[in-house]
């Protein structure tokens, strides 16, 4: 009857994700936290957790989990099959997982990151403030691997405000409001009128560092080189070959590529919902 | 884009200003003036992240209204003794000493003490947590990085690319010229300490050269 979670399958990448690292940005170190933050808030709500209880973040493949004690769930961000020792569970509501019982979070039917939170949150030793995996530089927790244990933490004394509750759908074209700047002045105009009437789309390569994307080169003006300076979430930055890349919650603190404009935050839940291939515009805003 | 004669101020996106300074000294000056302000509760922002020859602030309620604010501060210069010094010691022991002694156009043996005997202070942070970038190698040692880096740099050494001087918190792959050896690298990033970094932006370093490195 211990409170922990044992990781069955780990799938392609599955991490502990929180609201993420704040205050440390002068130190190197990202804001790390949920890709898509709203989906890690709504599935703590529909537990009952404070909202920035830590959860797990799937890409993709999923996870499966078996709980050393009986605990709820809530599976939700990128839709996906749900089971419990093999009998179809609910997806975006809360659910029982008996001790010893399986937990199946499949493959995702769209979007690309499934939450799975659980009654209490992942307990383990947060650090810098947060218990969030920062893949670019190491802190927190890794990746889980089969086998690895994760300590739950106590459930919260009041019930659940909400069961049911609207999930997004992820998007079947990515929409990204930008504001121009601060090295919009480094490329040409012809790039500038690019960057908002083509369409983009979403490269495999993409991560919980950035999206990255494809379609036209983004010409700059001049070849020189800018010194390092401070990025912040959403970042549009140009690297050499002229792709727009867009920074997401474990992008560097410092760049060396210009930021030619930034998305607005509340867009970057729908970016991290974004499959390889989807078409991405960025539009004025 | 606002500004005055010595600094320019960029918006980048809804909630965060890049100030531009002319010079790393400059941008020293008035990222220790952020923090004053900070330190005042005069400065409501979140993130406060120097870089080359700009400072970042991220996270501010209202970025066009503080823009006009900054320029018309006045910053005073730094003195060179503001701040804290930290000593670094190194065992100048590095694969690209004798590069670098032929580059300097000096002899390997006189290496550490040229590097030495500056005074550093750290710039900004990046790359890694606990990696600073530390100014203050006089002009005419500045050194190019390698065009191939080496896919492993072991935790503890001391680098040279360019304008920069600093100490790799950990294993990592890097391209910059390897002068020597700091004992103790763990001290560089200790989660275990309040203020995790040992190189924070603005403190002074003095690199302190260990006898008995060349036997």
């Amino acid at each position: 009857m211990t409170a922990t979670l044992t990781v069955v399958r780990p799938g392609a990448l599955t991490t502990v994700q929180d609201t993420g690292r704040r205050g440390h940005a002068h130190l190197g170190v990202p804001r790390s936290g949920a890709l898509d933050a709203p989906a890690l808030v709504l599935a703590n709500r529909l537990l009952g957790n404070a909202p920035d209880a830590a959860a797990l973040e799937t890409t993709l493949t999923g996870c499966a989990l078996r709980p050393g004690r009986t605990v709820t769930v809530v599976v939700g961000g990128a839709p996906c099959p749900v089971s419990v020792d093999g009998r179809a569970a609910a997806w975006g509501a809360p659910v029982r997982v008996p001790a010893g019982a399986v937990l199946d979070v499949g493959a995702v039917t769209a979007g690309v990151r499934s939450y799975v939170a659980v009654l209490g949150g992942i307990a383990v030793a947060p650090v810098l403030g947060s218990r969030s995996a920062d893949l670019l530089s190491g802190l927190g927790p890794a990746p889980l691997r089969a086998g690895d244990v994760l300590p739950l933490g106590a459930a919260a004394p009041q019930p659940p405000r909400t069961d049911l509750a609207p999930w997004p759908a992820p998007p079947a074209e990515l929409t990204l409001p930008l504001r121009l700047g601060p090295r919009a002045d480094w490329f040409t105009a012809a790039a500038l009128r690019t960057l908002t009437s083509a369409t983009y789309r979403v490269s495999q390569h993409s991560n919980r560092i950035g999206l990255r994307t494809e379609g036209p080169p983004l010409e700059r003006v001049s070849g020189g080189e800018l010194p390092s300076e401070g990025m912040v979430l959403g970042a549009v930055q140009v690297p050499p070959d002229g792709r727009p890349v867009v920074f997401l919650h474990d992008h560097p603190t410092t760049g060396g590529y210009p930021v030619i404009g930034v998305v607005a935050e509340p867009a970057l839940a729908a970016a991290a919902q974004a499959a390889a291939g989807t078409p991405v515009r960025f539009t004025p805003g | 884009m606002t500004g005055n004669r010595l600094l320019t101020v960029r918006l980048a996106g809804r909630h965060a200003l890049l100030v531009e300074l002319p010079d790393a000294e400059r941008t020293g000056a008035f990222h220790a003036e952020l923090l004053r302000r900070r330190a005042a509760g005069t400065l409501p922002v979140e993130e406060i992240v120097p870089g080359a020859r700009t400072v970042l602030l991220d996270g501010v309620p209202r970025p066009a209204e503080l823009a006009r604010r900054i320029a018309d501060w006045a910053v005073p210069a730094r003195t060179a003794d503001d701040g804290e010094v930290v000593e670094i010691p190194v065992r100048y022991d590095g694969p690209d000493l004798a590069r670098v002694a032929d580059l300097w156009q000096v002899g390997v043996d006189e290496v550490g003490a040229r590097h030495s005997c500056a005074t550093y202070r750290v710039a900004f942070c990046g790359f890694a947590p606990g990696f600073g970038y530390l100014t203050g190698l006089p002009a005419e040692l500045h050194v190019p990085r390698h065009d191939t880096p080496r896919t492993r740099v072991p935790a503890g050494a001391v680098a040279l690319a360019g304008p920069y001087s600093a100490v790799y918190p950990r294993a990592t792959p890097g391209g910059w010229q390897l002068i020597g050896t700091m004992p103790d690298p763990t001290r560089l990033w200790d989660l275990t300490r309040d203020e995790p970094a040992l190189l924070t932006p603005g403190t002074r370093v003095r690199f302190v050269a260990e006898g008995g490195g060349t036997a």
